[in-house]
């Protein structure tokens, strides 16, 4: 008997969806721009009871897990989404048509990302992906008559369908070679092999291509920098947090439920996955103009620390025993980072949204004096990128500790000193930023107003940089939940 | 009566928690300026005096009641702060906020403290942005407190990284140009430079803080529980690779040659202020990382490596020297001359001995506030003349009286004149490195003796052609320092003096911090 009360964020904030469709055909033009409250309250509404429901267990036959991992990814989602939805606000008001698509659209796009960090089988998370991924094509190409914003779109869909193709293909070789998709009996079946046949292996490369594609990581990443540019700015704030924290979430769930007996395997190629995408994404980032772009490489880089967490998932010993491994603080790292990222990142954005909205700019010589015209705006940008950089008092830096000292404690020194060194290259470029906010001067003084909402966010979003950088214990009591829940039904299988 | 207990119960509180307040209140004054309008320049400033003045008054009260009979780590509290899973179970103590002050750190927090209240004091004429320039100056000095009195090495590299984070916007914003014949060296170059080799040298401790910790696999960050396991869980092999990382790391800070070349432009483009705190507490920091968390973990480690920092702290000595004598620009000199008498301090913590070790600390003491002194006075002389160029500098005595005394009382300690300062401390690092090391011991003591001499050399001929001999017409209008620099400059000469012909107290302080360290390199060796 399935419990469908499992499912109840999931099915609200479809319904939120749909009822902002359908408010949206029968409301008045001038009252449109009110649906984005609907949209940001709903969310509150659900969030509000994904943090109260009773969430452990199974949905049709194991397809969907729901457990504290479940759990922590959906709050994670609803309250990115709705960060993202109240950064849309201003944007969508005066660049945008038809604002009830957009934020339907948006939240089909939350859906997915929240059923991802549940699915427990492969090709359910495949359709999940895809749910989120759709809608992600039409939101990068919303700006219909602006050429960058189609030319992102078509490379965004091009290049996204590829990668699906991709990941179907290597889950038609598992299940061609174990007989099931599902991760727990994958677990199983592979732990009964002696060895990995080349069509295994096959597999392996097209799925981690797959999802190196959604994660953009190197040498998947050539769409991000083109799609970042021509995409709605609000949109490109979800792309960089929401969608890859989604594939993240499905390669954590896959790879220590599923891969996790052949996880040994893996390990080499996310290594070097983890390492050139760190230092390709750092070194491009020297060299933008644009701040679309190069906020596009420097998360291409952090995907690079995050992918590193991932590749220190397994000991790195295979003789090593379980019991003197780090797993679980690489666990703690990899989310913490994670949250970290989101939070600094979303901030970031909504400053260059502000300006953007303003001045119609977006190189980053368009924040030249920005401490003089918006201190407010030029006070949270640069702590996030400070915090980006992973600088004190600031949660990057926290978190970076954390992530970086786990992976280090799984034997990945020499991982974790080019991560380091690559932070020192990122902290270039954020200080050329730095310095067109506090010491260049620009031509035109004229102060920028900023709306009350707005500065409400960007306090908000300060307000949680600061305190999850000085005192980050609670954040991390929640996170310690999520992997406790993947752990421990799945050491015995690697013992 | 009420209102009396009531301060007493105020005070008590405070003296509970006063190594947290010692890095909380700079921070607190950054918070309550953030919210002055940017207008009201007159409460921004008497905000900040005041924050300086009771932070100073704190950093004093620490070192006068730091008990040097009873030696050790006093003040001591531990706060939790975030618990560490892993093999040695649910580390609920793994990372602690865990203060604490030793014979060393007393000695630095006093001249943090005397640093931080004469360097606000001088930078009351800063102009542009005054507010963000004190939100920084904060941010920055509770950076340099919190190092100085943390005990867990994740705290120790938050607040180190602290300190190093608003150095680019102080520098790049408030900092000067230097214009040379062929070239310029702009403040934004200056400023890029001293961050980034700063955090570079971070990458290496960082890295060897993360290998120390899993090394030890106590599950703990604090460097009293590491130090308690460091004999057998760090072996020697693992100390000899990991501990050269941390004495460049840190050393990079410290001014070590060759990794020196941030520091003169640095010094020079910072403001008065950032210049006195950088090149006067700020250099200490290195000095005092390598100390704090090199030799008191692995002691086996510094006695591998110590021969080349000696070597090196003598490189430091001879090539500052040198290449000061060849600077034509105020801030140059004196930012060269950091280069040469931070040699002292690494020279005298290699000697591993307990004068050598004495000599360095208080010469780390005694270079802050003779550094602050000349940077204080080289910020007076360019506010006037709006030029720091040797050259054209000429004969100022006559016009600024006071002002030349106080450099010429800044340029006799650094020479090590007998009755100040420098004297006392490099006396005993002479001897230190003596009584260390055979022959080479005496072939670098001699060394270093030379240095001094080179000291002389420079620091004489600039005395003598800056402010003597007959002044040009254009100099004509000058004045002699305000009151208020007067107060900056008299609380550092008075401290020259104090530890020049009294220098008793001090040592005693210091010894009783440097004793346990020695002690236990000998029983490690």
């Amino acid at each position: 008997m399935n419990d469908f009360s499992l499912l109840l964020p999931e099915f609200l904030v479809a319904g939120l969806a749909f009822f902002i469709l359908a408010l949206d055909l029968f409301i008045k033009e001038n009252w449109k721009r009110y649906l984005v409250w609907v949209a940001f309250f709903g969310l509150a509404v659900i969030l509000f009871v994904s943090l109260f429901i009773e969430s452990e267990g199974q949905l049709y036959d194991g397809l969907l897990e729901f457990d504290e991992f479940t759990k922590f990814f959906r709050i994670f989602f609803l309250i990115i989404g709705g960060v993202t939805v109240i950064i849309s606000r201003e944007y969508v008001d005066s660049r945008l048509k038809y604002p009830g698509e957009y934020y339907g659209i948006l939240l089909f796009t939350l859906l997915g990302a929240m059923l991802l960090a549940s699915s427990a089988e492969l090709l359910t998370a495949y359709i999940n992906l895809e749910l989120l991924s759709f809608g992600l094509y039409v939101l990068v190409g919303y700006e219909r008559y602006n050429p960058k914003s189609n030319e992102a779109s078509v490379k965004y869909i091009l290049l996204g369908a590829f990668s699906s193709a991709l990941i179907l293909f290597g889950i038609s070789q598992i299940y061609g070679l174990l007989g099931t998709t599902r991760f727990d009996e994958m677990s199983v079946a592979f732990s009964s092999l002696s060895s990995i046949s080349p069509g295994m292996a096959v597999g392996f490369v097209l799925i981690v291509s797959g999802l190196g594609f959604k994660l953009a990581a190197v040498p998947f990443h050539m769409w991000a920098p083109d799609v970042y540019e021509g995409a709605p700015l609000p949109i490109t704030a979800w792309l960089s947090v929401g969608s890859k924290a989604a594939a993240l979430a499905l390669a954590i769930r896959l790879f220590s439920e599923g891969f996790i007996s052949v996880f040994g395997e893996l390990q080499p190629i996310l290594i070097v996955i983890a390492a050139i995408t760190m230092v390709i994404g750092n070194l491009l980032a020297l060299v933008q103009k644009n701040i679309k772009r190069l906020l596009a490489y420097s998360s291409i880089g952090h995907v690079g620390y995050l992918l590193m967490g991932l590749a220190a998932l397994g000991p790195i010993a295979k003789t090593g025993s379980v019991a003197e491994t780090f797993t679980n603080l690489v666990y703690n790292g990899l989310l913490f980072h994670m949250v970290s990222y989101g939070f600094t990142t979303m901030a970031a954005f909504l400053c260059v949204i502000t300006v953007y909205n303003k001045t119609g700019r977006d190189d980053i010589s368009a924040f030249a004096g920005l401490s003089k015209r918006q201190p407010l705006v030029a006070l949270v940008f640069v702590c996030a990128l400070f915090s980006l950089a992973g600088l004190p008092i600031f949660v990057g830096f926290a978190s970076k500790f954390y992530l970086f000292n786990a992976v280090g404690g799984q034997g990945l020194l020499w991982l974790v000193a080019l991560a380091i060194v690559m932070s020192l290259i990122s902290l270039y470029y954020y200080l050329t930023i730095a310095r067109q906010l506090y010491i260049e001067n620009s031509e035109d003084d004229a102060p920028i107003e900023v709306s009350f909402v707005t500065k409400l966010t960007l306090g908000g979003l300060f307000g949680v940089m600061i305190i999850l950088g000085i005192y980050p214990a609670f954040l991390l009591e929640a996170i310690q939940r999520a992997p406790d829940a993947l752990i421990s039904g799945n050491l015995l299988s690697l013992v | 009566m009420v209102g009396v207990l009531e301060v007493l119960e105020v005070l008590k509180i405070i003296d509970s928690s006063i190594l947290l307040c010692l890095f909380g209140l700079p921070m607190l004054g950054a918070t309550i300026l953030l919210f002055i309008p940017a207008a009201a320049l007159k409460i921004i400033k008497i905000v900040a005096v005041a924050f300086s003045l009771v932070v100073a008054v704190l950093a004093i009260y620490i070192f006068v009641s730091f008990d040097e009979t009873l030696g050790g780590i006093q003040f001591q509290r531990i706060y939790g702060w975030l618990p560490l899973p892993g093999p040695w179970g649910s580390g609920d103590d793994a990372i602690t906020l865990s203060l604490g002050i030793d014979g060393v750190s007393a000695t630095m927090v006093l001249l943090t403290g005397i640093v931080m209240l004469t360097g606000t004091l001088i930078s009351w004429n800063v102009k542009e942005s005054t507010k963000d320039f004190f939100i920084l100056y904060f941010v920055l000095l509770s950076g340099v407190f919190g190092v100085f009195v943390t005990f867990d090495l994740f705290f120790f590299f938050l607040f180190y990284e602290l300190s190093v984070l608003p150095m680019y916007l102080l520098i790049g914003k408030w900092g000067s140009t230097s214009k040379f014949k062929s070239f310029v060296r702009t403040k934004e170059y200056s400023a890029m430079k001293l961050t980034l080799v700063l955090v570079a040298g971070s990458v290496l401790i960082w890295v060897a803080i993360i290998a120390i910790f899993f090394q030890a696999g106590i599950g703990s960050f604090s460097v009293i529980e590491i130090q308690k396991v460091s004999e057998t869980a760090l072996s020697p092999t693992f100390q000899n690779i990991f501990f050269p990382l941390l004495m460049i790391g840190f050393g990079i800070l410290a001014g070590l040659w060759p990794f020196h070349t941030w520091s003169p432009d640095g010094h020079v483009a910072a403001p008065t202020a950032v210049s006195m705190v950088h090149a006067g507490v700020l250099m200490k920091l290195g000095a005092f990382g390598i100390i704090r968390i090199g030799i008191v973990l692995m002691p086996n480690g510094a006695e591998t490596w110590m021969p080349l920092l000696i070597v090196l702290g003598a490189v430091n000595v001879i090539y500052g020297a040198v290449s000061a004598m060849g600077q034509t620009d105020l801030k140059y000199v004196i930012g060269y001359s950091s280069v040469s008498h931070m040699g002292y301090v690494l020279m005298g913590m290699a000697t591993l001995n307990v004068l050598g070790m004495n000599g360095a600390v208080l010469q780390m003491f005694s270079h802050g506030i003779m550094t602050a002194l000349f940077f204080a006075v080289a910020g007076m002389i360019y506010d006037r003349t709006h030029t720091r160029d040797t050259l054209e500098l000429r004969g100022m005595a006559k016009k600024m009286g006071v002002i030349s005394v106080m450099f010429t009382i800044a340029g006799l300690t650094s020479l090590g004149l007998p009755g100040m300062s420098g004297f006392v401390a490099e006396l005993l690092v002479f001897i230190g490195v003596f009584q260390s090391y055979g022959h080479l011991g005496i072939i670098l003591g001699s060394a270093a003796v030379i240095g001094a001499a080179l000291t002389a050399v420079y620091i004489l001929r600039l005395i003598a052609s800056v402010f003597f001999g007959s002044t040009p017409e254009m100099w004509e209008n000058q004045t002699d320092s305000r009151p208020r620099e007067l107060l900056v400059a008299g609380i550092l000469v008075a401290i020259i003096f104090s530890v020049g012909l009294w220098p008793f107290p001090y040592i005693e302080v210091i010894e009783s911090g440097v004793n346990p360290i020695v002690a236990a390199i000998s029983g490690a060796g």
